[in-house]
């Protein structure tokens, strides 16, 4: 992408224009959240002026029309990661929802006492917490899967994890602290061999990388809208339709029931057994035009140019001298984790907020994974198709007056 | 010694001759540079304060009617601040610590370091040190 490119692509987010302690705003924090662009701005404004009303039940003209949109957002995300069936897109709060779906419902139907749910040393606390919940409940076990100092999964270690215990393999496509892309195709691979269903948490890899679950074969993937230039509230959980038939439903209220009486309840249908109470309809639509925004870019254009920036800020900060980077696996996202010498990444992140530089400091809800690198936390900073290079000098010239600052 | 209000008072006016943020946290870390501020035996999980970032540990004595803290943080600016924190508090009597208002924070501009979104530790050591003048009250001073 050239430097007019990007420009334009920035037009498009009003928040990136403003300054912040008297500093144009730097954004690196995209691994947390990234901003939304104009159109999907729009789309919710547009919804919540035109269009707003509750949907599949009202006869009503708005309701037919947020109905109509609500649904058409549903097919767009199938295309998006090419889902087979529209009803095997379920649109949940994010990731984390989606992930604390599946722990609760495919666990009450197929985890049972000394059964093992296996993850890797590199999760979020979102693919670690919901699993630990469900196998207290089921009486399992939680298995880790080890990795090395590079930060990747020990692949020789995977196979004796996947013993006839095993009943999920739980991983992530991308690891938020490290930027780490996992070999998720080998993965599941090896575990359908063992014929054990594998959940992907692509929370990290949607904005990153194109995904297309039918050839990843994955039997679960999730991924947040608000990760992807998509408005906060929504997420996805994509399930194959066999599997998802076979789960009981999460949660109980409207939307999910087909007939109720106080003696019994019949469920819905996919994928509305999952969905309910109210969804979040106008973030729905926002998802749809996040899709819109991120293909008209193209997925090749975003990757070189993440790529880039990833390649640039890593050498920077190695030219800086003194610096840890955690995480140094060849096949990375646009995250660099690191550590400014023996300033506290607290530190570094006061002041760096102090230049008008947004990164993130701490554990990046990945504790275990700070164990095995004994540290407390890294300064991560994690960039989009917005970001540039000026934006990395910047944040290397404010590393250098850090040094000096904390000599 | 000069009571909370007027130690509070003479940190504002000290950070009043700062005119830029680079100044005010040149400051601090010099604050925070200048002594190790609780003997290492103590920094343990005993005496540690979880915040989600820096951690900040907090060590308590009660003598001769006042209670005087001894802390420490593993990051350098919440050190600064905790510095501030011991100079205001340390060696007070209890109710004094009780009823600080702890204002000069905002008054010197940090605020943001003591705000609950700020997992930093500060805000819930200021609640430690209170508790603990609290518990010593209890304890050596109902009976009076």
């Amino acid at each position: 992408m050239t430097g007019t490119d990007v420009k334009y692509i920035r037009q498009q987010f009003p928040i990136l224009s403003q300054q912040v302690n008297g500093n144009p705003l730097v954004y690196f924090d995209n691994a947390a959240t990234t901003q939304k662009p104009q159109q999907v701005i729009d789309a919710l404004n547009n919804y919540y002026t035109q269009q707003n009303s509750n949907i599949h039940r009202g006869v009503h003209y708005l309701s037919q029309l947020a109905t109509n949109a609500y649904e058409e957002s549903r097919e767009a995300v199938r295309q998006f990661i090419n889902a087979k069936h529209t009803h095997e897109i379920i649109f949940t709060r994010g990731s984390t929802e989606s992930i604390n779906l599946v722990a609760s419902s495919f666990s009450k139907k197929f985890l049972h006492q000394g059964n093992t749910v296996v993850i890797s040393a590199m999760e979020h606390h979102s693919n670690i917490v919901p699993w630990q919940l469900a196998c207290k409940e089921r009486q399992a076990h939680l298995k880790v899967i080890p990795i090395n100092e590079q930060g990747e999964i020990i692949f020789d270690e995977v196979e004796k994890f996947l013993d006839k215990n095993c009943k999920i393999l739980a991983i992530t496509h991308v690891s938020n602290t490290l930027g780490t892309i996992n070999e998720i195709k080998q993965l599941i691979n090896l575990a359908h061999a063992h014929e054990i269903p594998v959940l992907i948490d692509g929370a990290q890899a949607i904005s990153h990388i194109k995904v297309d679950v039918q050839a990843l074969d994955c039997d679960f993937y999730c991924f947040s809208g608000h990760k992807m230039y998509a408005p906060m509230g929504v997420g996805v959980l994509y399930g194959k339709e066999k599997i998802l038939d076979e789960m009981p439903p999460y949660q109980g209220g409207g939307e999910m029931i087909k007939t109720v009486s106080f003696a019994k309840t019949t469920f819905n249908e996919l994928p509305f057994k999952f969905e309910a109470g109210t969804p979040s309809v106008g973030d729905v639509l926002g998802l749809k035009e996040a899709i819109r925004f991120i293909e008209n870019i193209s997925y090749e254009v975003m990757e070189a140019h993440e790529h880039e920036l990833l390649r640039y800020g890593t050498e920077k900060l190695e030219q800086l001298g003194d610096i840890r980077i955690i995480g140094t696996a060849p096949q990375k996202t646009s995250v660099i984790s690191f550590l400014p010498g023996n300033i506290h990444p607290f530190d570094a992140g006061t002041i760096l907020d102090k230049l008008g530089i947004a990164v993130r400091t701490g554990h990046h809800c990945t504790q275990p994974l700070m164990d095995f690198y004994k540290i407390s936390g890294t300064v991560r900073a994690s960039f989009a198709i917005y970001n540039t290079k000026e934006e990395i000098d910047a944040m290397i010239a404010a590393l250098q007056r850090i040094k000096i600052m904390f000599a | 010694m000069k009571t909370y209000q007027e130690t509070a008072a003479e940190i504002i006016s000290e950070f009043m001759l700062f005119t830029d943020w680079m100044d005010k946290y040149n400051y601090l870390i010099e604050l925070g540079k200048a002594l190790p501020l609780i003997d290492e035996q103590f920094k343990t999980d005993n005496y540690l304060i979880a915040g989600c970032q820096s951690q900040v540990w907090v060590k308590a004595e009660y003598k001769d009617g006042a209670v005087f803290f001894t802390a420490d943080s593993d990051a350098i600016i919440t050190r600064g601040i905790v510095s501030l924190l011991i100079r205001a508090l340390s060696g007070r009597p209890c109710d004094e610590i009780i009823n600080a208002d702890m204002e000069f924070i905002n008054q010197i501009g940090l605020r943001e370091h003591l705000s609950p979104t700020r997992s930093n530790g500060l805000n819930s050591m200021i609640k430690q040190m209170k508790m603990y003048a609290l518990a010593f009250k209890t304890k050596h001073e109902s009976n009076l």
